[in-house]
Parts: C-alpha cells; structure tokens; sequence
C-alpha cells in the first residue's frame, strides 16, 4: 500500500477497502500524489474551518464599515482578511435581524462556503437537513434548541448555483466592548449557517 | 434530472441530528481519503463541478439513500475515472495496476494552497440585457430534463420575485455534459412559502433559491 493508516481501527469497513484501493490505483498510475492528499486533510482539519468565518462575524460586529462592505461585496471584504476560493469564490453575506432570520440550505448537493466554513458537518449534507430545511425550517430550528419568535420572518437560501452563503448572526447582548478575538468566540458554526444563534457571553 | 438529490420538501428522512463544535469532521479516516481522492482527481481537469455533481446524483436511488456522503462520492469518483478512461474495471476489480509516470497535472503538496485560493470563479461576460429586473415577478419554469440541471422540483412553476441579477454565470445544464459553458445571467428569485407548498406553509416562510434566465419565464 502506497499509504499506511495504523491508526485504523475499522477493518470490517468495506469502505476502508474500496477507497484504500482506489487510492492504490491512482497513486500507481501517477494522478494522484498521496502527500497532496495528506495536506488536503491537514488544510481542512487545522487551517481553514469556522474560526475563519467567526472572525469575519467578530470583524462586521465591531466595524461598521466592514459590515457595510460585507453587504455591498462578501467576496471582497472576506478576502481582505485572506479568505478566498474553492467554494468561495461569489460569495454574499446574509444578515440576521430581529425582523428576519436567515437560514442557508443546499438541496441539491452539499453547497456550503469553504473558505469561511471549512468542510460541511455531517448533517448539512444529510437529506433530513435538505428535504425540510426548505419546507419546514422552524420544525428544524428547534431540533437545534433554536426557537424564533412568531413575528419573525424565516428567509431560506437554496444555495442552488455557486453563490455561497455566510449568514451573520445578530450581535448578543451583554458583548459590548468585547475585543473581536472575544466577539469571534461567541460564534458558533451553526450560527453562520443559521441554524443556532450566537453564544451570549459568561 | 429528477434524481434522488433533488430532495427539498421530500418527507420521510427523519430528523436532523446537530453535531457540536467537538464532533470529527471525519468519522472513519477512509472519509478523509475520499475527500483528498475526490479532489486531487479534479485536479486533473478531465471533468468540471457541474460533471461531478451529475455523477453524484445519478447514482441509483436505492444507493445514494443509503449511502454516507463520502460513500457517494467514493462511487461517482469511480465512475467519472471509468467515464473519462482514468482507470478501467480491471483495475478496479484488482484494486491494484500497473506503475506509471507521473501525469503532468498531478497536484503536488505545494501547488495545493494555492490552487485552493484561486478556486474556479463560475462568472461570465454575458453580452445580452436581462430579461428581469430586480422586483419582477417570474415563474419558475415547468420542466424535467433527463440531464443536469439546478432547477429544484419544488420551485417548478411557483411564482416568485426577482431579488438580485448576478451577472453571467456557467450553465450547468450544458456545462455538466461536456457541451459548453453557455453562459446565462443568473437571478436570486424568492418565493413566499405559500407559493410553494400551499396551505402547508410555516407562516411568514420565504424560500429562495438561484436560477438561471432560461428557468424562468415573465409572469
């Protein structure tokens, strides 16, 4: 094998088999280098995952003039502070308010913003996520603890084309004058996607 | 295509299970493989998104329910490598082939970051005057194309308002099938929740999803 994983402990997987021996074939027939693979999986488990996101949050809670670039042009107001590309490339900044809540959804595949994000959890890409997200967003909302007030209208974004979506959650109360290294860790993941609220700070 | 990722408003999946910030963003190493296997194969530029995404969605129902979601990229990886002569099912069956050079477009440690910050932006010059402008009303078109396409079923003639123009963007009805990127403005169109599922709607529910000029006719 072109690639050892003795950390493994699920040899009944016949996934572990199949894409073990995909990896053997390409290796072999020179498409794929395996040290590119293993810095892929570094790049989206150490480098590029939710703080980024937050940090864009922390930064349009904080500046005014960020935030109104944000809405003006994500893509290039995220880029300042170094996010960009795969999966990110148009980006578009949704905001929450006590009059709307935004919640981001792809129905038709996996959609989500990479850059800002990371990889997708397990349940954005799951079909109880994509069937309802859409039909019944306020049944869903409070499988995740999230209850919104009646008047509040619900906006669903199907992220249908190549548009990627970064919901800013509404500023908690009681974090005035926090630093935005301490607003960031207010921001949950599922808070940019709108499907928590950001944490209310101790 | 009607296939089986076309699932806004399907009923029957259950609910959704929220994980914390501390669960693994991969939950057997062999999904972490299949990622990097997924993408470094892209790399090669035998296929675009919008292929790769028709290879997903037209895997047998029956599979891609049961499937985890690295599962279904595993199986459309396989096909998109056979698809394009990659590799050939004797390899697969032996799950082992025999030694080649390096192929030029192979993706290296060092080209990755950087390829990954480029990204593959989908805008394009269009050269007509849209057809919409922010404000009109449309009707999502009533269609079932046998191929790619990012029309939802539950938008399909639901009358909706046109929010944003973005601009030319690559079609994926003909871009996935190797036919072109044929460039089409695309609209955010937003739809009142009663306009999609009746009087089943949650109150006060809207629902947008982003479409390209041809999926949409003047109301």
């Amino acid at each position: 094998m072109p690639h050892d994983h003795p950390d493994h402990d699920n040899h009944l997987d016949p996934m572990d088999a199949r894409v073990r021996a995909l990896e053997t074939i390409l290796t072999q027939k020179g498409l794929v280098d395996p040290a590119a693979m293993d810095r892929i999986i570094e790049v989206y488990s150490e480098e590029v995952g939710p703080k980024n996101g937050a940090q864009v949050v922390a930064k349009a809670w904080d500046e005014p003039e960020f935030a109104d670039w944000l809405a003006r042009d994500a893509t290039a107001a995220i880029e300042s502070l170094g996010f960009s590309g795969r999966q990110g490339e148009h980006m578009q900044a949704v905001f929450n308010t006590d009059a709307v809540h935004n919640l981001v959804v792809c129905t038709l595949c996996s959609c989500y913003p990479w850059p800002v994000l990371g990889l997708p959890p397990t349940w954005y890409k799951s079909p109880a996520y994509r069937s309802r997200a859409v039909y019944e967003p306020r049944a869903v909302l409070a499988e995740f603890g999230v209850t919104l007030p009646a008047e509040t209208q619900v906006r669903v974004w199907d992220s249908t084309a190549e548009l990627r979506y970064l919901v800013i959650p509404e500023r908690p109360d009681g974090s005035e004058g926090l630093s935005q290294a301490d607003l960031a860790a207010l921001v949950t993941r599922d808070s940019m996607i709108g499907a928590g609220l950001a944490q209310v700070p101790v | 295509m009607n296939g089986p990722q076309d699932l806004g408003g399907q009923m029957g999946f259950g609910a959704v299970r929220p994980e914390g910030p501390s669960a693994p963003l991969f939950h057997a190493p062999w999904e972490a493989r299949a990622l990097a296997l997924t993408l470094c194969s892209g790399a090669l530029g035998r296929w675009t998104i919008d292929e790769s995404r028709h290879a997903r969605e037209s895997l047998p129902p029956a599979i891609y329910y049961t499937a985890s979601y690295y599962e279904i990229w595993t199986r459309a990886l396989e096909n998109l490598l056979l698809t394009h002569d990659l590799i050939d099912e004797g390899d697969l069956a032996a799950g082992t082939t025999t030694p080649a050079a390096a192929h030029p477009k192979r993706l290296t440690p060092d080209a990755l970051r950087p390829a990954l910050e480029a990204g593959a932006p989908s805008d394009r010059p269009v050269q007509t005057a849209p057809r919409f402008r922010p404000g009109d009303r449309v009707r999502a078109r009533v269609m079932h194309p046998r191929g790619h396409t990012r029309l939802p079923r539950y938008v399909r003639g639901a009358t909706g308002r046109i929010e944003a123009d973005h601009g030319g963007h690559v079609f994926p009805d003909t871009n996935a099938h190797g036919r072109g990127e044929a460039p089409q403005r695309l609209y955010t169109v937003v739809f009142a929740g009663r306009d999609l599922w009746g009087a089943d709607a949650e109150p006060g529910l809207q629902v947008s999803v982003d479409a390209w000029e041809s999926y949409l006719d003047a109301v």
